[in-house]
């Protein structure tokens, strides 16, 4: 039994022989670092600048924010595709489209909401009698 | 400043005669049973074999004599609605004033889903689980006594609330802005809320340590096709816990802010907006249901396998169903508050979803029809239940899916038709699921089995009562009847509501049933007396002994196939020999017991209950006793002891004789 | 009892899949646990940031987002924490090769990243208050200060956390279950730094530029 394979614990690094590779671990993370780093450095540019059309910066934002976890995901907690962390993926999965389920659900809900049933103060005498 | 915060003598409700009767009787009942216990000199044995034991079986079992402890408190409050609600016609205002009616309902349904169901069906899952997959214990086996003693802090904090102070007024929901400190000034809504944040962690910390247990400790062999049925639904029951606790926590946490610290969430003032409240709340009220309703499923499936001699009909068809329901169930839950306001392209949307999960429970009723038909069927009192179930569940199911028709939501939302249709849910399911998990491995847990006559009288008074209690619910809830009604005008409802009494008083007669069987079956318990395998059983469970040692398997199970126990007794009657006589055994670790889960459990009742008095002194007592706990928890030097090989061979030898005596 | 001791006829080469080979290792066990709490605590930030997107416009007539968010304190904060996050990384390979000095210097850069970060959150949340900006004041505060203060508790926890761990690698060793704390510890602290990427987008540069 000394070919078992077992699942990879998450956040382990991919390899069998640990000690012996460290330094080209420490690597890893410093790419990782330095992408990251960039990443916002960009995020914080695309807030401020002028030079983009206005409307495209929430999703803009979005985008490297997502792109920005990736990165961590990949270098600081060396998720991979490989069958040993298909367990680790698989969670993981099932946690985003729980988080995206909240968030999107919640957010087209009450939104909804809010249009059929607040009334602005301004026109709080006027009731819309829309829809 | 008050050293006491908000506590003093007027909290105690001594102007309330049946409030004072209620404790009175509580507190005789705790003092007999505190005494018989000193009495019989069973503190240590208590504390050593129970109290700080991590035995998955031993907690799983603590787990359901605290849901049916907490049944009868459930029940009580459930039996005088009944009463007040059969007198109060016309111009009658019943036995019940008004703000007692209103704590009464909301008690009622926070103690049946948190305290009665959920800590049965995590109760069963504590105890079947590890049988079931082969191997020792949990992952984690000190966060599993943890978890439990959270579950029974809650329900400690429930209770008090009886005596000292006042319950919630704001239904089990706590929707604001009544349950907002301006609407509800009383600790009510605070002891609602800090039980359910301590009994909420306690759920969650066992959610996570069983889809841990489940996906990563199974016994060799068992790859997930091969999992017992019950083990798939408790694995999809703990995901949802898992994704759907977090979400209640939050929307507790953001009314506990409001209610403390005076923000904004949810108020009237300052932008709050109540309809966040009740989206979050039944983001993780939807799936909740069927964090119950899932593993009671589980139960049906290996009662009706077992007893109908057959392997379950369409194995890959329950998994599915399983895996898709729990997926599912994240994108229902706006059926709740259809009549809220959205538009009718979000109803839309939501009431296709919610049709669209009745689906695969459908496919789990032919499932069990099908496994049923062919098979010699016996009828033992756990296949009684399930069958009751089957029919119950269907009609349930069936005004279900009326509900998720929005238009059809906007007549019936809030009558009590709904009601009629959730408790024919919850009862036909989840209690009838229970009840059936409870008669079924009751033999294994304790080496004997419950007494079948009792067993069946109570399946009756329960079945027959039910039907009597809620049919009359669904004609009054057409008939126009809201739920919640301290007192109604319309004459014509009482006659059915005085029926739905008589079904509560039948009922009862099921749960004295139950206390009797009980009683019955522990002093004829020599006569009562099982083997290993009582029920020619399919899952590992049956395997060992019963009640199974502490280290469950004497040697770890290896699976070759799906009904692993099934199998094996298959394979070794054609070779016509039992192994087990000569085997060499080998030693086996076992975690220690640890007071780590009784005594961060005191805690937070400390903390809980200083919390809700504003004794904030006190609360930093409890919260700096409950670091220290972790820490000595985080230090212990030697976590586990070694069970010799001697002590084992000498079980399984003592095992085998008595079988063959 | 003992069953099926045998098995009927595996052939040799037929090596057991991962999810057929028994419990696995104590290591995967505790650290895949983690990663479900982990999870779960992803989804409870989920229902705040939720929140938090609700509410953002309900600024009862008080301040906005725009007029009170200082953005050299959030980059630098921002930059606390990803340094951080790497450190921590280097401390988690100084563990596997049970290296004490490495451990330690990795851990004190950690914790006085996270400190730091830690203070000036504190100090921009004492600026707003002191500016009549409470939580008390509108839907939109409340929602902010629960959210960033929900982050801003979790980071003080791993500080927390982090000083008990290097007391038990200094009393205990690096035995097994230490060292699978502070695996737990390294993912605890990179996921509060996920978190943290999404508190900056989402709270303090859409809060300025939308």
């Amino acid at each position: 039994m000394t070919d078992v394979r077992y699942d990879r614990a998450p956040g382990d690094i991919p390899n069998e022989e640990m000690q012996a590779r460290s330094p080209s671990e420490a690597l890893v993370y410093t790419i990782g670092l330095l992408v990251a780093l960039i990443l916002t450095a960009t995020s914080f540019w695309v807030a401020n600048t002028s030079l983009l059309w206005p409307g495209g910066i929430g999703l803009g934002l979005a985008v490297l924010a997502i792109s920005q976890m990736g990165i961590h995901l990949v270098f600081f907690l060396h998720l991979t595709s490989g069958p040993d962390s298909t367990n680790n993926i698989l969670a993981l999965a099932f946690g985003l489209l729980i988080v995206f389920v909240v968030v999107v659900g919640t957010m087209w809900i009450v939104t909804d909401l809010n249009d059929n049933m607040l009334m602005p103060p301004s026109d709080a005498m006027n009731i819309r009698m829309q829809r | 400043m008050n050293l006491l915060g908000k506590l003093d003598w007027s909290a105690i409700p001594l102007h309330q005669p049946i409030v004072m009767a209620a404790t009175a009787f509580m507190a005789l009942v705790v003092v007999a049973v505190l005494g018989f216990i000193t009495m019989k000199g069973a503190w240590p044995y208590l504390w050593r074999e129970w109290l700080t034991s991590v035995d998955h079986k031993r907690i799983g079992v603590m787990y359901c004599i605290l849901a049916l402890v907490m049944l009868l408190r459930g029940f009580s409050d459930a039996i005088m609605m009944r009463a007040q609600q059969a007198v109060a016609a016309g111009g009658a205002q019943g036995y019940l004033p008004t703000e007692h009616f209103d704590q009464i309902f909301s008690a009622h349904g926070t103690i049946m889903i948190f305290f009665m169901a959920m800590p049965f069906v995590v109760g069963l899952m504590n105890f079947a689980v590890p049988l079931q997959l082969g191997i020792r214990d949990v992952a984690f086996p000190t966060l599993n006594s943890v978890s439990f003693w959270l579950t029974a802090a809650g329900a400690l904090l429930i209770n008090v609330s009886l005596a000292v102070g006042e319950f919630s007024k704001a239904g089990w929901w706590g929707y604001p802005p009544l349950s907002e400190l301006q609407y509800s000034p009383g600790v009510g809504v605070d002891y609602y809320l800090w039980s359910l944040q301590i009994s909420g962690l306690g759920t969650l910390l066992s959610g996570i340590n069983f889809v841990t247990t489940i996906l990563k400790m199974r016994a060799p062999g068992m790859s997930y096709m091969r999992m017992p049925v019950f083990c798939w639904t408790s694995l999809a029951t703990n995901l949802l816990i898992v994704a759907a606790f977090p979400v209640l926590t939050a929307a507790l946490a953001m009314l506990l802010l409001d209610r403390y610290l005076g923000f904004h969430f949810f108020t009237n003032e300052a932008g709050g907006n109540q309809m966040l409240y009740a989206n979050l709340f039944w983001v993780w009220g939807h799936p909740e249901v069927y964090i119950l309703i899932l593993p009671a499923f589980g139960v049906f499936s290996e009662v009706i396998a077992t007893f109908s001699g057959k392997p379950l009909f369409g194995y890959r068809s329950m998994v599915v169903a399983t895996m898709a329901i729990c997926i599912l169930s994240f994108f229902v839950w706006l059926h709740h508050f259809f009549t809220m306001g959205a538009s009718a392209n979000v109803n839309g949307f939501f009431g296709v979803m919610s049709m669209i999960i009745a689906l695969p429970t459908g496919v789990k009723i032919y499932n069990w029809l099908f496994t049923m038909y062919g098979g010699r069927v016996r009828l033992t009192v756990p296949v009684l239940w399930t069958v009751g179930f089957m029919v119950t569940f269907v009609i349930g199911g069936m005004t279900g899916v009326l509900h998720a028709v929005p238009p059809v939501s906007f007549q019936l939302h809030n009558s009590v038709f709904l009601i009629a249709h959730f408790h024919n849910v919850i009862i036909g399911g989840v209690l009838f699921g229970a009840m059936a998990g409870y008669t079924y491995w009751f033999p294994k847990a304790f080496g004997f089995a419950l007494d079948e006559r009792w067993g069946k009288a109570s399946f009756w008074c329960w079945f027959v009562g039910f039907y009597l209690a809620f049919m009359p619910l669904y004609l009054l809830g057409l008939m126009g009847m809201t739920r919640r009604m301290q007192h109604y005008d319309d004459p014509a409802w009482q006659p059915w509501l005085v029926v739905a009494m008589i079904g509560a008083v039948v009922i009862l007669g099921g749960i004295i049933c139950q206390i009797v069987q009980l009683v019955v079956s522990i002093r004829a318990r020599d006569k009562l007396r099982v083997t290993a395998d009582p029920w020619n059983g399919r899952t590992l469970e049956w395997a060992t002994a019963s009640p199974p040692p502490a280290w469950n398997f004497s040697s770890a199970p290896n699976v070759t196939g799906r009904d692993a126990f099934w199998t094996s007794k298959r394979r070794d009657r054609a070779r016509q020999d039992r192994p087990g006589s000569a085997h060499v055994y080998e030693p086996i670790e076992m975690p220690k017991n640890s007071a780590t889960g009784f005594v961060s459990a005191f805690f937070a009742v400390l903390i809980g209950f200083s919390m809700i008095w504003h004794i904030w002194w006190l609360a930093c007592v409890g919260l700096f006793g409950a670091f220290a706990t972790l820490l000595a928890f985080a230090f212990r030097r030697h976590p586990e002891f070694e069970v010799p090989a001697k002590q084992i061979a000498q079980f399984e030898r003592a095992q085998s004789a008595g079988a063959a005596a | 009892m003992n069953i099926a001791a045998a098995i009927d006829s595996v052939p040799p080469e037929a090596l057991p899949s991962a999810s057929e080979t028994g419990p696995a290792p104590k290591r995967v066990v505790v650290a895949y646990g983690f990663w479900i709490l982990l999870l779960s605590d992803i989804v409870m930030f989920a229902a705040l940031f939720a929140s938090y997107a609700i509410l953002v416009r309900a600024t009862a007539g008080g301040p906005t987002g725009a007029q009170l968010f200082n953005q050299t304190t959030v980059a630098i904060e921002t930059a606390c924490l990803l340094v951080s996050s790497y450190t921590c990384g280097l401390m988690s390979l100084a563990v596997n090769s049970r290296n004490r000095l490495g451990t330690y210097l990795g851990a004190l850069v950690t914790f006085a990243l996270g400190a730091t970060f830690l203070t000036l959150e504190l100090r921009e949340f004492a600026d707003m208050i002191a500016h009549g900006a409470t939580p008390q004041r509108s839907a939109f505060l409340s929602a902010f200060f629960t959210l960033v203060g929900c982050h801003g508790l979790h980071v003080a926890l791993g500080l927390i956390w982090l000083v008990v761990m290097m007391v038990q690698v200094a009393v205990m060793g690096f035995v097994d279950s230490v060292q699978h704390r502070l695996l737990c510890f390294s993912l605890f602290w990179h996921a509060l730094d996920i978190v943290w990427v999404g508190v900056f987008t989402v709270v303090y540069l859409m809060g300025i530029s939308l």
